[in-house]
């Protein structure tokens, strides 16, 4: 049987309901080079991303969307780390880092939220990278 | 006087302090329905309707007998208009299939409504797109009630088939089932009411009722999951092809072709979910024990103080009609929280709650919500879980604010 997290868990820490109210890069970006969108349809999560890149580096970036505080908060922690990177480097980010950035206990049911994020930045990325190929 | 305390002892799930706030999703089974499976494993495990020795008899009896029980519970005329099926889900299917694919037609009308469950609206999508038939929506008003008035305009235009839920499973809506079955019958309409919310929680009964099938779920009524009702007029189910074919619905088989068995067991293919049904049976007695006018009443006074009690708590917004026309379902939404959210510090507190859109996409589309919370309703509810879901709301208000 799983047990329900404990009540004194850090579950809603302070910087997670922080990145929740006062999202980082938050907005749109004029005329993007990349620009992608991904919804969870199971409770109505929406992250969009925009990015700028620069020689192969991201540098600009803005979400936008809606939803639970695990996913916009993930979407918020993610652009601060994205910001300034090299494209290449942002490909290789992976759950674990995702995760290890939240630093708290996700259960099943809520990794998708976490989770949602990274999937608008891979499906971004590799958009792009595809069109670079043409 | 209804004594929920006694009835909560028969649910051993409740001995550590859930305060399970989910029936609406699937309800919980008291030791009666889970001893009347385990006899069936323990002592006469066997398949029906085919062997030739005693233990099977058993099965078969018993198997049948949960036939009489939901006839009687619904009222039917004959034990041959009542098929089992996996839930609501099959129900429907298997009359979008069997009935649907022979009788609509193309440029037919099939009505269905915005409050519905997925499970009542795409099987019929898939029917009308199959035989080129057009579907409308009936849209709801403000307190999420049916617009009667658009709805007595689509059956103008004399649609084949009108399918609507008893009881909306997202808002909580009692719809006027009764005049709207009237209605669409007049209009000459085939009906179908998916009962998925209705049967577990007032009494029914089909002929007064008048529809042409009512479809329902055992484990929202305290049975198992895996055994479900169609109700199907006698005249209706006789006209209609198989759903499924194979083992068991036949009578005789030769190469040159087969000859389907009597209903009801023309669509009943295959070995049936026999434990599950017998559960089913045990079900039905047990509510049948408590009386369904009874657990209404209860439900009444459950839901009217969790309207109340909820009311109360500022930045909450109620989905859904005043509780004199909602059954046991209350929908809300909180400012700034997101229902996973509250979801999760519910559950800390060990109270589950439906967080999501409820299977009613269209529904939330039609709110302008991407999601609901929810709290249900049932035979065991106690106002005490309800204050406690009041405190868990708080909680995240204070953790959110
Ligand atoms: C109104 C309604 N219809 C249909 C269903 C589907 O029932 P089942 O999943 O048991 O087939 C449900 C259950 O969620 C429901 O609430």
């Amino acid at each position: 049987m799983s047990t329900p997290p404990s009540a004194d868990d850090q579950f809603y820490r302070e910087y997670i309901l922080d990145h929740y109210k006062n999202p980082r890069n938050y907005g749109r970006l004029d005329h993007p080079d990349i620009s992608h969108e991904e919804d969870n349809p199971l409770c109505g999560d929406v992250v969009g991303m925009d990015f700028r890149i620069k020689d192969g580096v991201i540098d600009d970036i803005r979400f936008h969307g809606r939803g639970c505080a695990i996913s916009q908060a993930s979407a918020s922690l993610l652009t601060e780390r994205l910001k300034g990177i090299p494209l290449d480097d942002a490909k290789r980010i992976n759950k674990d880092d995702v995760l290890g950035e939240l630093g708290i206990e996700i259960s099943p049911a809520r990794i998708k939220c976490a989770l949602l994020p990274l999937k608008v930045l891979k499906v971004g990325a590799y958009g792009l990278a595809a069109e670079d190929e043409e | 006087m209804y004594d929920v305390k006694a009835v909560r002892r028969d649910f051993p799930i409740f001995d550590n302090g859930l305060a399970y706030l989910d029936s609406a999703n699937t309800s919980q089974r008291p030791r009666q329905v889970t001893g009347a499976m385990m006899e069936y494993f323990e002592k006469f495990n066997s398949n029906i309707h085919r062997a030739a020795y005693h233990i099977a008899e058993e099965a078969t009896d018993r198997y049948e007998a949960t036939r009489e029980k939901i006839r009687a519970f619904i009222n039917a005329a004959s034990t041959k208009e009542i098929i089992y099926t996996r839930g609501t889900t099959e129900a429907i299917n298997l009359v979008a299939y069997s009935w649907g694919r022979a009788n609509v037609k193309p440029g037919d009308l099939i009505v269905l409504t915005i409050l519905d469950h997925h499970s009542n609206i795409v099987p019929w999508q898939i029917l009308a797109t199959a035989n080129g038939a057009n579907i409308e929506y009936v849209d709801i008003d403000d307190r999420g009630e049916l617009r009667q008035d658009q709805f007595r305009e689509l059956l103008e235009k004399q649609p084949k088939l009108v399918s609507f839920s008893h009881v909306s499973n997202a808002l909580g809506t009692i719809n006027p089932v009764h005049e709207m079955v009237a209605a669409a019958k007049a209009a000459g309409a085939t009906v179908l009411v998916d009962g998925a919310q209705g049967a577990p929680h007032q009494r029914v009964d089909v002929r007064d009722l008048g529809c042409d099938f009512y479809a329902f779920s055992g484990h929202k009524m305290l049975g198992p999951t895996g055994a479900g009702i169609l109700y199907g007029r006698r005249e209706l189910l006789e006209a209609m092809d198989p759903f499924l074919a194979g083992g068991d619905m036949i009578k005789t088989v030769r190469v040159e072709g087969t000859t389907y068995h009597d209903l009801p067991w023309k669509f009943e293919a295959g070995t049936q979910a026999i434990a599950e049904v017998i559960g089913l049976g045990a079900a039905v007695d047990y509510l049948d024990g408590l009386g369904m006018d009874n657990v209404l009443a209860h439900e009444r006074e459950v839901t009217d103080y969790a309207y109340e009690t909820l009311s109360d708590i500022e930045g909450l917004t109620l989905f859904g009609p005043p509780p004199s026309r909602r059954a046991g379902v209350i929908s809300f939404a909180l400012d700034g929280i997101h229902p996973h959210d509250l979801a999760t510090i519910a559950d800390r507190d060990q109270v589950c709650l439906r967080a999501g859109h409820h299977c009613a996409m269209p529904l939330m589309t039609r709110l302008g919500v991407p999601a609901t919370a929810r709290a249900s309703f049932y035979v065991y509810t106690l106002k005490d879980e309800v204050d406690r879901l009041a405190g868990s709301i708080k909680e995240a208000q204070r953790i959110f604010k």
